[in-house]
């Protein structure tokens, strides 16, 4: 093997191992800032020695032993420390056991509920969400700060801050490494849910730069959305999601053209759609059902990707279908993104006219004033109502709001064509 | 990327047709197939019957078609499952494959999926067009 072969081997082992290694040590020492240093520490260890000695047999066993070792030469450490101060101390909260074994034994068991709690740690709603996205992506992808950085487009040292800033406010706050039960669970797992869409969304529709779509945050976010839903199976908004993430990549070859211009969804060749996904979608889709979870918003946004996977061309869309599925999902969590979308279907499924008047609901909607596909769907109604010089002024407004350059150019492109068929009827 | 992990299990292709993985066997293969979806990159997975048991081989022979039935006298291994896995790297691929709980004689046999991007843009648009004419006439 060449240096290269082994540096990558190791990169490959790492990314396995790193939040199995993390989550056991987390437990151990209670504290996953401390968790993930030691295992980095590992990791260095295996950088050094393994292209002298070559890639032991069992590569993940060499690092979760040498991981442990330090962990248990630091709570040595800090028990020695707590002895010396025992008259100021209270008794100490969790007392290590002093046996290898018994140490070794506590690490390997119920790797899954460790994973969980990590999960749960990571994207505690006491952080930003741009810091648990980092964090998660750190700690349970096995990230390197600077693929962090490279996939979120900002330079290495804000990821590595908001990874050591997040790291402490977890230590500072005293967050326990548990997973919270009762309603506390169902909140903190809405926020694990967020932080995965929200990675997902930056690959899926970059919303600055100049790629429209940078896959690998995507099928990182898909990756830990399998992992969560293995580890809560009957979770039915977590299949959700999964289903929500695998359908909308299922699309991800067919939405930019080889020199990554955006292809909208009525444009696509659906010959690319990706058959595989589509099929772990609609099957989540049919286990949710049994779970009845069907009315779960991210259950609906799925059954509404769903519609166009199943959909063989743009004309076959079942829109009546995707209409009434915003309207629920208009009830269960109501925003005027939602009610945009819905004002699209129902343009779809009853013409423009009545998707228009949806849209023109929305006009005053504070939210939405910097929203570039308010003018950008306005002015598509417009368009197809054949009122060409009001939709080039909407799709010039949503060129001007939009932040991806791929996606300026083409509301600048729609504005242009608009333009034309104002003059040519004039 | 994706690659398919083939398992080759040991004198598989002369298998008698009743032939089952023992529960022992099967309990150390489900750990594994735990292991890969608690990590998030198993899409994919099937075990597959040995060839006496209703295997065939579909042949072309001087423009005709000729069927065999299983086992193939000729054949040296013969699939027993396979699955499909969505990793980073070949790297990964490797690592995982190395993990599967092998007894001796098993093997597993990794390879990449074809993606389209592994075609001559020709051959793209080739593709593309095809598809579309027979969207068109369904």
């Amino acid at each position: 093997m060449t240096a290269t072969d082994i540096h990558r081997t190791i990169e490959a082992v790492w990314r396995i191992e790193a939040a199995r290694l993390i989550a056991g040590l987390a437990r151990m020492l209670r504290d996953v800032g401390q968790a993930e240093e030691l295992a980095q520490d590992a990791l260095v260890a295996a950088l050094e020695r393994w292209p002298e000695s070559g890639v032991p047999d069992n590569p993940g066993a060499w690092l979760m032993t040498a991981a442990k070792h330090r962990a248990i030469d630091q709570l040595r450490r800090k028990k020695l420390i707590e002895r010396k101060h025992e008259s100021l101390q209270h008794e100490p909260e969790f007392e290590p056991p002093d046996g290898r074994a018994e140490l070794e034994a506590m690490l390997d068991d119920d790797i899954g509920d460790d994973l969980l709690r990590l999960i749960f740690t990571a994207c505690h709603p006491v952080l930003p969400a741009h810091a648990r996205a980092a964090l998660t992506l750190r700690m349970l992808g096995g990230l390197t700060t600077d693929e962090i950085a490279r996939a979120f487009l900002v330079p290495e040292p804000t990821i590595a801050q908001r990874i050591v800033r997040a790291k402490r406010t977890l230590a500072d706050k005293q967050i326990p490494f548990e997973v919270p039960r009762g309603e506390e669970r169902n909140e903190r797992l809405a926020s694990v849910l967020e932080v995965l869409y929200l990675i997902f969304n930056e690959g899926y529709a970059a919303t600055s730069g100049d790629n429209w779509i940078r896959p690998e945050l995507c099928n990182e976010a898909m990756r830990m959305g399998r992992t969560l839903a293995s580890l809560a199976p009957r979770e039915p908004e977590v299949l959700g999601l999964l289903a929500l993430m695998e359908i909308q990549a299922s699309r991800l070859r067919a939405r930019t053209t080889a020199e990554g211009e955006p292809i909208l969804l009525a444009d696509q060749d659906r010959s690319r759609w990706d058959p595989l996904l589509i099929r772990r979608g609609l099957s989540a889709l049919e286990r949710i059902d049994k779970l009845g979870g069907a009315l779960g918003p991210y259950a609906l946004q799925a059954a509404i990707a769903a519609c166009h996977a199943r959909a063989r061309s743009a004309d076959a869309t079942d829109w009546p279908r995707i209409a009434a599925l915003y309207a629920l999902l208009a009830r269960v969590r109501p925003s005027p993104v939602v009610e945009l979308n819905r004002a699209v279907a129902v343009a779809m499924a009853s013409g423009p006219e009545a998707g228009l008047a949806l849209v023109d609901a929305l006009a005053d909607e504070p939210l939405l004033r910097q929203y570039h596909l308010l003018p950008s769907v306005r002015g598509d109604l417009l368009s197809k109502l054949a009122r060409h010089a009001e939709a080039r002024d909407e799709f010039e407004r949503a060129a001007s709001l939009a932040r991806n350059g791929r996606e300026k150019s083409l509301l600048q492109q729609r504005a242009a064509a608009c333009a034309v068929a104002a003059q040519t009827r004039n | 990327m994706r690659f398919m992990m083939l398992m080759l299990p040991a004198d598989y292709s002369h298998a008698a047709p009743d032939i089952r993985p023992s529960l022992e066997s099967i309990e150390r293969m489900m750990q594994y197939n735990f292991a890969l979806q608690r990590a998030g990159v198993l899409l994919a997975l099937d075990g597959l019957h040995p060839p006496s048991s209703g295997g065939a081989r579909v042949s072309s022979v001087d423009g005709k078609t000729t069927v065999t039935d299983g086992p193939f006298a000729e054949a040296k291994e013969a699939i027993g499952g396979y699955w499909v896995l969505d990793v980073a790297s070949r790297e990964e691929a490797l690592a995982w494959a190395a993990r599967c709980p092998l007894t001796p004689g098993e093997t597993i046999e990794l390879r990449q999926m074809f993606e389209m991007t592994d075609f001559s843009p020709d051959v793209q648009q080739a593709v593309m067009k095809l598809h579309a004419q027979h969207e068109s006439a369904t």
